[in-house]
C-alpha cells in the first residue's frame, strides 16, 4: 500500500481538513499544483486503498455531553473476540472498539472506547457491553482518564 | 479543543443528522456538498454553513479524511506503563520528551500512564519502547491494534 510523492503531498494539503467552499477538491488540487479530476481520482484510489479509511466529521464527544469517557477492557475467548468486537463497536455508545493482544498481568483482549454524560451513564453502558458480552467475558475493567499528559496530532514523515 | 459541553439548544435536530450521517462518509465529487446535503433538504450553501457553525461552536473536531497511518507506511502502539505514585513526574517528563509519543494520558488504573507510540517502522516502536525502558527502568506494556472495530458514535436525533 506504498503512496507516492504526490500522494503524500495529497495527505499534506488535506490533513488538517478539507475547505468548507463549494468546490473543496478543486480548491486543494489548485494548492498542490495538479487538476481537479487526478486529485479526486487519487483520493478514490487511496480510499479504495484503505490509505484513507473514510471522509467524514468527527465530533466533539465534550461538546456534545458526552463528557464522561471510559476505556473499558475485556478479556473476551479468543474464538468469539472478533464477532463479539463487531457487534461491541456498533454499540451507539461506543466510538471504537479494538482487539489488542494480551499482557503479563493484564488479561484484557478487547478494549472499547465508552462515552457518556456522566460516569454513573458510562457504568450503565459498560453494563450493557458486559449483557452482551456474556459467559464469553471472563473478567472486565474500566479506565478513566484523570488527565491529558500530553496531545499532539498525527505527524507525517517527509513534511519537515 | 472544547471540553465544555454546549448549551441542550445549541444544535437542532438537522444538526444532529449532519453529526450522524457525516461520520460515516463525505463524497468525493465535483460539488460533494450539494450532493451530501440533497440528503438533508439542505441547499450546498446551507450545508457549508452549517458545518462552519458547527465548527465554530466547537462540536466538530475535524472534517475531511482521515488516513490509516499505517497504510502510509508508520507504525502505532498502544503503550502503557505502570508508573510510582512518587516518581510520576519524572517518568512524565522523560517519556513525553519523545517526540514519537503522540499522545499520553494518567489513568486511574495500576497501570496508570497509557500513550501511543508513532514511529516509521514496527521495529522503531520496539526501538523506542525499549528506550524507554532503560530510562524509566520501568516495564512499557504494548498494546498493537490487532483490530478495529470502528462505527462511530451517534448523537440522539
Amino acid at each position: 500500500m506504498s503512496i507516492d510523492d504526490i500522494d503524500r503531498r495529497v495527505i499534506a494539503a488535506t490533513q488538517a481538513g478539507l475547505p468548507l467552499c463549494p468546490r473543496p477538491y478543486a480548491q486543494i488540487a489548485r494548492q498542490i499544483g495538479i487538476d481537479e479530476a487526478e486529485l479526486r481520482a487519487r483520493m478514490a484510489a487511496m480510499l479504495e486503498r484503505g490509505v484513507i479509511r473514510r471522509i467524514a466529521l468527527a465530533p466533539n464527544h465534550y461538546a456534545l455531553g458526552m463528557v464522561a469517557n471510559g476505556m473499558s477492557v475485556w478479556d473476551v475467548e479468543d474464538a468469539q473476540a472478533e464477532a463479539l468486537g463487531e457487534k461491541v463497536g456498533a454499540l451507539e455508545f461506543v466510538s471504537h472498539s479494538y482487539l489488542r493482544p494480551r499482557a503479563e498481568g493484564w488479561p484484557y483482549n478487547m478494549f472499547a472506547m465508552v462515552h457518556g454524560s456522566s460516569r454513573e451513564e458510562v457504568e450503565r453502558k459498560r453494563a450493557e457491553i458486559a449483557a452482551l458480552l456474556g459467559p464469553a467475558c471472563r473478567a472486565s475493567d474500566i479506565l478513566y482518564s484523570t488527565r491529558i499528559l500530553k496531545k499532539t496530532g498525527l505527524r507525517l514523515r517527509g513534511e519537515g | 479543543m472544547r471540553r465544555a459541553p454546549l448549551p441542550d439548544d445549541a444544535l437542532d435536530a438537522t444538526d444532529r443528522a449532519i453529526l450522524n450521517a457525516l461520520q460515516e462518509g463525505f463524497p468525493i465529487a465535483e460539488r460533494p456538498f450539494a450532493e451530501a446535503g440533497a440528503e438533508f433538504g439542505l441547499s450546498e450553501e446551507a450545508l457549508i454553513d452549517r458545518l462552519a457553525h458547527l465548527r465554530e461552536i466547537g462540536a466538530i473536531t475535524r472534517f475531511g479524511p482521515f488516513f490509516d497511518a499505517v497504510a502510509m507506511g508508520g507504525a502505532f502502539c498502544l503503550c502503557a506503563m505502570e508508573v510510582p505514585r512518587a516518581r510520576f513526574d519524572e517518568v512524565m517528563t522523560l517519556v513525553n520528551e519523545h517526540p514519537e509519543v503522540a499522545h499520553n494520558y494518567e489513568r486511574d488504573h495500576r497501570l496508570n500512564m497509557w500513550f501511543v507510540l508513532a514511529a516509521e517502522t514496527p521495529e522503531g516502536i520496539t526501538s523506542i519502547a525499549d528506550q524507554i525502558e532503560q530510562e524509566t527502568g520501568l516495564t512499557v506494556f504494548r498494546f498493537p491494534k490487532l483490530k478495529e472495530f470502528f462505527v462511530g458514535f451517534r448523537v440522539a436525533v
